[in-house]
C-alpha cells in the first residue's frame, strides 16, 4: 500500500521521553501521522501507552520531555466510560457531543442503535452492565467529526459483534481520510494498513 | 455544523449539574441536615437561656452554614473524575474557567442558596431578633456564593488524592475566615440595629472578586489533578 | 545572561553555589543575630509601659516580618516553576514551606511569651496574633498537600497554585483580622497600641530583622540541598560527593 505523506501530518510528535520512577516507560519516540493511516502502539504491559495516548491529546502537560503538534482536532477515548450512572444513555451520549457539535436527536438514537444500544436509550445508565457502559462512550466515534481518533483499549468488554462493527467502522474513518491511534491487547483485523509504534523498542 | 458557543455549553452543564443532583435528593439534604443537628448542638451544649444562644447566634448560624458548605466541596468534582467524565471537559474546545463557574454555580444553587433559604428558621429557634432575618438571609446568600467558589479550588487541588476527606478542610478553611468574619459582622450590626450596608458590600465585593479568580485555580488545579 | 539562568536550573551547580553562600552566610547571620540579641536584650532601657518584658519584641517582630515574607516567597517560586517549569524554583518552594512555617510558630511563641507578663494571660486574640495563627494554617495547607500527592512533580504544581491562591488572600485576611480586632476590642485594653518606638530600640530591632532574613536565608538553603541530594540521589554527582566524603 502506497504510503500517504503528502500534505502535513494530522499528528506529529518527537522525540518524546517519559521517565516514572526511576524508570524509562519509552524514549526519543518521533512519529508522524498523516490522513488515511492507522497506527496500533504496541509495548509491554505498564503505563507506558496509556501515558503517550495521554501525551498525544494533551491531558498530560508535565513530567515528559519532546514536542506534540496537534494541527487537527482529536477524539479521545480513554479507560473510563465517562458515562455517568444517574444519566441515560441519551442523556450521557448527547453530553459528550454537545461540546464538539449540535446534534439532533435522531442523530443521537441512531448513534446507539448502532453500537446495539437499541431498547437502552431511556434507562439509568446505572443499570447497564460495564461493556454496555463503554459501548455509550463508542457511540460518539458515529457522531464525531473529528479527523483524528485516540483510543485507549476500544475493544475491552465489547463481545465479537461488537468488535466486529468497531472495526468496520475503524475502516470506514480511516478509508475517509481520518487517522486512528489506537492500544489494543489483541490484534485488530481490518482492511487497511496497521502501522505499529513499538514502545518497547525504544528503550532498549 | 459548527461548535455550540460557549454560552450554551456552560448553560448545557449547569443544567446537568442540577439534573444529576437533583436525580439523587440525598445529596441535596444531607448539607441541610447536618446544619439543622449542628445549630440544635448549640443549646444543648450553652444551656437553652434565649438571651445566651441570641448572643450567640449570628457567629453560630454562619459557622454551621459555613461547615456545611465544607462538608459538600469534597464532592464537587469527585464523581466526574472518578469515571472520567472530568478528563472528557478537560479535552473540550470551550474555556474551562467558564466551565468550572458553570460547576460552581450548580453547587451554590444547590447548598449555598437552600441553607440561606431555611437559615431563617433556626435562626428563629436559636432566638435571633426577627430584625436581623433578613440581613442573615442576604449574607448568607452572598457569603455561600464566595465559599462555593473557594470550596471549588480546594476540590480541584485534592480531587485526585486518595485521602482527600480532611485536607480538602485544612486547605480552605483559612480563607473561608475573612467570609465569616464579615457575614456575622453583618449579622451583629442588622442585631444592634446598626445598617449592616457596609459589610454586605464588602461580601459583595468579594463575590466578585472570587468570580473572576477563583476559576484560574480551580482549572489549573484541575489540569494538574488530571494529570497526576 | 540566560547562561545564568541555565546554570540556575542545573543541581549540582545549585549545590555548590549554595555551599559557598553559606560559607559566609552562616557565621554572618550567627554574629548579627548575637550582636542583635545582646543589644536588644541587654543594652537597650526598658520600656515605659511594658518594663523589660517587652525585650521579647527584637525576636517576635523579625520572625513574624520573616514569616510573612517567607510565604510570598514561596508563592513566587511555585509561580515560577508553574510558568517557565523550572525544578529548582520547585525545589526552593519545597524548602521554603517548612521553614516558613517553623519561623511562623516562633512568631506565635514568642508572641504568647510576651502576653503572660504584659496581659497576664498566654493567648490573646489580638488582630496580629490572629493573623499569624492563619499564616500558619496557609503554610500547614502547603506542607499537607505535597505530603497527599503521591507524584511529586504534580505536588509542586499543586503546591505552586495554592501558595498564590494564598498569596492573594493574605492582604484579604490580614485586613479582615484588623477591622474584626477593631470591631471587638475590649473597651479598656488595647492589646496592639500604636506605639512609636524610640530610636535606641529602633536600631536594635531593624539588626534583628535583617539578622533573621539571613537566617531565614541559611535555613533555606540548607533545606534547598538536603531536597537536592535526595531528589538527585541516584545521579553521578551525588555519588561523587557521597563517596568523596566517605573517602575523608
Amino acid at each position: 500500500m502506497p504510503t500517504n505523506s503528502a500534505g502535513t501530518p494530522l499528528l506529529a510528535a518527537q522525540t518524546l521521553s517519559l521517565v516514572r520512577g526511576g524508570r524509562a516507560l519509552f524514549r526519543d519516540i518521533s512519529f508522524a501521522v498523516h490522513a488515511g493511516q492507522l497506527w496500533q502502539i504496541e509495548g509491554p504491559n505498564g503505563a507506558g501507552k496509556t501515558s503517550l495516548l495521554r501525551i498525544l491529546c494533551g491531558l498530560a502537560r508535565y513530567g515528559f520531555e519532546g514536542r506534540v503538534q496537534r494541527p487537527a482536532p482529536q477524539l479521545y477515548l480513554g479507560h473510563h466510560a465517562a458515562v455517568k450512572g444517574l444519566l441515560t444513555p441519551r442523556e450521557n451520549l448527547a453530553w459528550h457531543v454537545s461540546g464538539a457539535d449540535r446534534y439532533a436527536n435522531e442523530q443521537i438514537e441512531s448513534a446507539l442503535v448502532r453500537v446495539g444500544l437499541y431498547g437502552y436509550e431511556d434507562v439509568p445508565s446505572h443499570t447497564l452492565s460495564a461493556g454496555q457502559q463503554r459501548r455509550v462512550n463508542l457511540a460518539r466515534l458515529f457522531l464525531s467529526s473529528a479527523p483524528v481518533w485516540l483510543l485507549d483499549e476500544p475493544f475491552a468488554a465489547i463481545d465479537k459483534e461488537g468488535v466486529v462493527a468497531l472495526e468496520t467502522l475503524l475502516e470506514e474513518h480511516v478509508a475517509a481520510g481520518g487517522a486512528v491511534l489506537m492500544t489494543s491487547h489483541q490484534a485488530v483485523q481490518v482492511n487497511c494498513e496497521v502501522r505499529v509504534l513499538d514502545l518497547a523498542g525504544s528503550v532498549v | 455544523m459548527s461548535a455550540p458557543g460557549t454560552f450554551q455549553f456552560c448553560a448545557r452543564l449547569l443544567h446537568r449539574q442540577l439534573l444529576l443532583a437533583v436525580r439523587r435528593p440525598i445529596d441535596i439534604g444531607n448539607p441541610l441536615l447536618f446544619f439543622v443537628m449542628v445549630v440544635a448542638l448549640f443549646p444543648l451544649g450553652l444551656g437553652p437561656a434565649p438571651e445566651k444562644l441570641a448572643d450567640f447566634a449570628p457567629g453560630v448560624l454562619w459557622i454551621t452554614a459555613l461547615l456545611s458548605n465544607l462538608l459538600t466541596s469534597d464532592t464537587l468534582f469527585r464523581s466526574d473524575f472518578d469515571d472520567g467524565s472530568l478528563e472528557q471537559l478537560l479535552l473540550a474546545p470551550q474555556p474551562l474557567y467558564l466551565s468550572v463557574l458553570a460547576y460552581m454555580l450548580a453547587h451554590w444553587l444547590t447548598t449555598g442558596l437552600l441553607l440561606a433559604v431555611v437559615a431563617p428558621v433556626f435562626a428563629v429557634m436559636l432566638s435571633l431578633p426577627m430584625a436581623a432575618l433578613g440581613i442573615l438571609v442576604t449574607s448568607l446568600l452572598l457569603g455561600t456564593a464566595v465559599l462555593s467558589l473557594l470550596g471549588g479550588i480546594g476540590a480541584a487541588l485534592t480531587v485526585g488524592l486518595k485521602r482527600g476527606g480532611m485536607l480538602i478542610s485544612l486547605l480552605i478553611l483559612p480563607l473561608y475566615m475573612p467570609v465569616l468574619i464579615f457575614g456575622s459582622a453583618a449579622v451583629e450590626a442588622a442585631v444592634s440595629g446598626v445598617p449592616a450596608g457596609p459589610y454586605l458590600a464588602i461580601l459583595g465585593a468579594m463575590v466578585c472578586l472570587a468570580i473572576a479568580l477563583a476559576p484560574l485555580a480551580v482549572a489549573a488545579g484541575l489540569r494538574i489533578s488530571i494529570d497526576a | 545572561m540566560w547562561s545564568f539562568f541555565h546554570k540556575l536550573g542545573s543541581p549540582p551547580w545549585l549545590y555548590a553555589i549554595s555551599g559557598v553562600i553559606l560559607r559566609w552566610l552562616l557565621p554572618a547571620t550567627i554574629m548579627a543575630l548575637a550582636v542583635g540579641m545582646v543589644w536588644g536584650l541587654l543594652f537597650t532601657s526598658p520600656d515605659f509601659r511594658q518594663g523589660n518584658s517587652y525585650r521579647i519584641i527584637y525576636i517576635h517582630v523579625p520572625a513574624a516580618v520573616v514569616a510573612l515574607a517567607g510565604y510570598y516567597l514561596m508563592a513566587i517560586a511555585g509561580a515560577i516553576n508553574l510558568i517557565w517549569r523550572m525544578k529548582m524554583a520547585d525545589v526552593a518552594m519545597r524548602a521554603a514551606a517548612p521553614v516558613g512555617a517553623a519561623f511562623t510558630f516562633i512568631a506565635l511563641f514568642t508572641g504568647a511569651i510576651w502576653g503572660k507578663p504584659t496581659w497576664g494571660t498566654w493567648w490573646v486574640w489580638d488582630a496580629r496574633i490572629t493573623s499569624m495563627v492563619i499564616l500558619l494554617f496557609l503554610y500547614l495547607g502547603v506542607v499537607a498537600l505535597y505530603e497527599a500527592f503521591d507524584n511529586k512533580e504534580a505536588a509542586g504544581k499543586a503546591c505552586a497554585v495554592l501558595s498564590l491562591v494564598g498569596m492573594v488572600n493574605i492582604p484579604i485576611i490580614y485586613k479582615s483580622v484588623d477591622w474584626w480586632y477593631s470591631l471587638h476590642q475590649p473597651a479598656s485594653i488595647k492589646f496592639t497600641g500604636d506605639s512609636t518606638i524610640d530610636s535606641s530600640m529602633l536600631y536594635p530591632l531593624l539588626l534583628m530583622i535583617a539578622a533573621f532574613y539571613a537566617l531565614f536565608t541559611c535555613c533555606l538553603l540548607l533545606n534547598m540541598r538536603a531536597e537536592l541530594l535526595q531528589r538527585e540521589a541516584r545521579t553521578q554527582w551525588v555519588r561523587k560527593l557521597a563517596s568523596a566524603a566517605e573517602a575523608r
